[in-house]
């Protein structure tokens, strides 16, 4: 009996998207080392796609990890000098791979001793299963930057010693941190893509995919939850942030009828989910707080600016940041009856933090109240400098045309 | 178990204002720091406290005859003051216990195998 050839590439590329971290996870346990893990897992991929057309296995999942650590341990058996290399260690020896191993894989690829550039790429490349030549167009840089970041990681995870291991509870959350930054930081690339288009769905796929695998592998942790709540929020307003002519269309400005119902239905209950079982509650929880506070209001001027304002508030206290600061004086210049006088002062203050130097958000926030203030032309200046801070052509053009729409600003000066 | 060294950078002020109340409480937090490295199951293999780098020669190896300088080959504002050789499981017990150590910044590195059998670094 054979297999269609099309519904075999399918069902392979399938389980290439859910399992490869399962099969890599558990080869890693074979063969501590990360190099020929990755080269078994992928031949175990291609074998598959020579043995499915005679019959599709039932458990994917476990045909293509069976294949793979056998070709592990033949590998390990021929080649005795790589039992010398420093071997990347287990906690629980043996060679029976563990549910928990894809979070073994995670912890390591986010481990807090690599550069953050290298947690995303390594991330990329052994969680989600991209290539060196996919993880560089994720990120847009060369792909030899894409190789160096990954080779000098998986060099650091064997010289160094960096364990294959979930850590212990008192270090959990911070660890954890990392990860759940590192999630994010995949879908931001791909939600405000520096370029021409403004998203790039592959990233903002994969992060949402490596976001539910969290949830999977950790389900009593309230921040995966909020993470997962956060990152299906914003997805739910992908159509209505880009405009049929292609451009950015502001929170404020979106067609909230363009929302997608079912996403947002689910990331308004994960993040809830998440905010009732954190006590108090952590850094993704609030920031889903923020996205619930948004999506479940009527329209923009009925958001309940302080209740943002406060959630904003507790972020400060428990994780102060420049940025945390910024958004806090946007909401809070959207507070009816807000002292804009007073918010353009903070907002000049927060202009001489070198974090935010290059951030466009800033000026452009700038530009705003002081629109509002009646000063054109200080809000042009802010908006041109707004203009020259962003890559992103989409948001170029939509500052463009609030820069235009100002009442006394000559667009030609 | 691997080999890590802590390498301990801080500022100098204190080589000249310390007072010997102060010397022996540091040596007693240096103590304690050894103390919870064995409590962990770790080891220290050696250790050192250095004199502060204005007690430093650099010799230069070049093409002609070595040449001597005056103070440390690095000029920084934080200077090596110190180090432990840890032996410990794996990076992580390293970093808990660098955290341990009583001084301003501890840089990791893990030592390099130069037994009869091991291969250069890939």
């Amino acid at each position: 009996m054979g297999v269609s050839a099309r519904l075999v590439a399918e069902r392979v590329e399938a389980a290439h998207r859910e399992c490869w971290s399962v099969v890599l996870a558990a080869t890693v346990r074979v063969t501590r080392d990360l190099d020929l893990a990755e080269d078994c897992a992928q031949e175990a991929f291609v074998r598959a796609l020579r043995a499915w057309p005679e019959e599709l296995p039932d458990n994917p999942a476990g045909w293509l990890t069976t294949v793979s650590k056998r070709l592990a341990l033949d590998k390990l058996r021929r080649e005795t000098t790589l039992r010398r290399k420093l071997p990347l260690l287990v906690e629980e020896p043996g060679e029976v791979e563990q549910p928990t191993d894809p979070l073994r894989l995670v912890f390591t690829c986010c481990h807090p001793a690599l550069a953050r550039d290298s947690q995303v790429a390594l991330t990329l490349r052994l969680i989600c299963g991209l290539t060196t030549r996919e993880v560089a167009a994720g990120l847009l840089i060369s792909e030899a930057t894409a190789a160096a970041r990954i080779t000098r990681a998986k060099k650091k995870i064997a010289a160094a010693g960096i364990p294959y291991r979930i850590p212990a509870d008192d270090e959990l959350a911070s660890r954890l941190d990392v990860v759940l930054t590192v999630v994010q930081l995949v879908y931001t690339a791909g939600h405000i893509a520096a370029g021409p288009e403004l998203t790039r769905a592959d990233l903002t796929g994969r992060a949402l995919e490596l976001a539910q695998l969290l949830v999977r592998l950790m389900p009593d942790e309230p921040e995966p939850q909020a993470l997962l709540g956060l990152l299906l929020m914003t997805q739910a307003r992908g159509d209505a942030r880009v405009s049929e002519d292609g451009e950015l269309v502001l929170l404020a400005d979106q067609d909230r009828s363009r929302w997608d119902v079912r996403l947002l239905a689910e990331g308004v209950s994960r993040a809830t989910a998440a905010l009732l079982k954190a006590d108090p509650p952590g850094r993704f929880a609030l920031q889903a707080a923020v996205a619930g506070l948004h999506v479940t209001a009527p329209c923009w001027e009925e958001t309940n600016w302080a209740q943002v304002v406060r959630m904003y508030d507790a972020m400060l206290l428990g994780w102060p940041s420049p940025i945390v600061a910024l958004n806090r004086a946007a909401a809070q210049s959207l507070v009816p009856g807000a002292d804009l006088a007073a918010v353009l002062g903070e907002l000049d203050a927060l202009s001489k933090e070198p974090a935010l130097k290059a951030y466009a958000y800033l000026p452009a926030t700038r530009a705003d109240v002081l629109a509002r203030l009646h000063r054109p032309a200080e809000a042009a200046a802010a908006y041109d400098a707004a203009i020259a801070l962003t890559a992103n052509g989409a948001e170029q053009r939509f500052l463009r045309r609030r820069r235009a729409s100002l009442p006394t600003a000559n667009p030609g000066a | 178990m691997a080999q890590y060294m802590f390498l301990l950078f801080d500022s100098e002020e204190w080589y000249d204002q310390i007072t010997p109340e102060e010397w022996q409480q540091q040596m007693k937090l240096h103590g304690d720091f050894m103390a919870a490295v064995e409590a962990a199951g770790a080891s220290i293999v050696s250790s050192a406290a250095l004199l502060p780098s204005s007690t430093a020669s650099t010799v230069k190896q070049g093409d002609g005859e070595p040449l001597v300088t005056d103070g440390p080959f690095i000029e920084t504002k934080e200077a090596l003051g110190g180090y432990y050789l840890i032996e410990a499981t794996d990076l992580d017990q390293a970093l808990a216990l660098a955290k341990l150590v009583p001084s301003g910044n501890i840089e990791v590195r893990p030592v390099m195998d130069t037994s009869e059998n091991a291969e250069p670094p890939a």
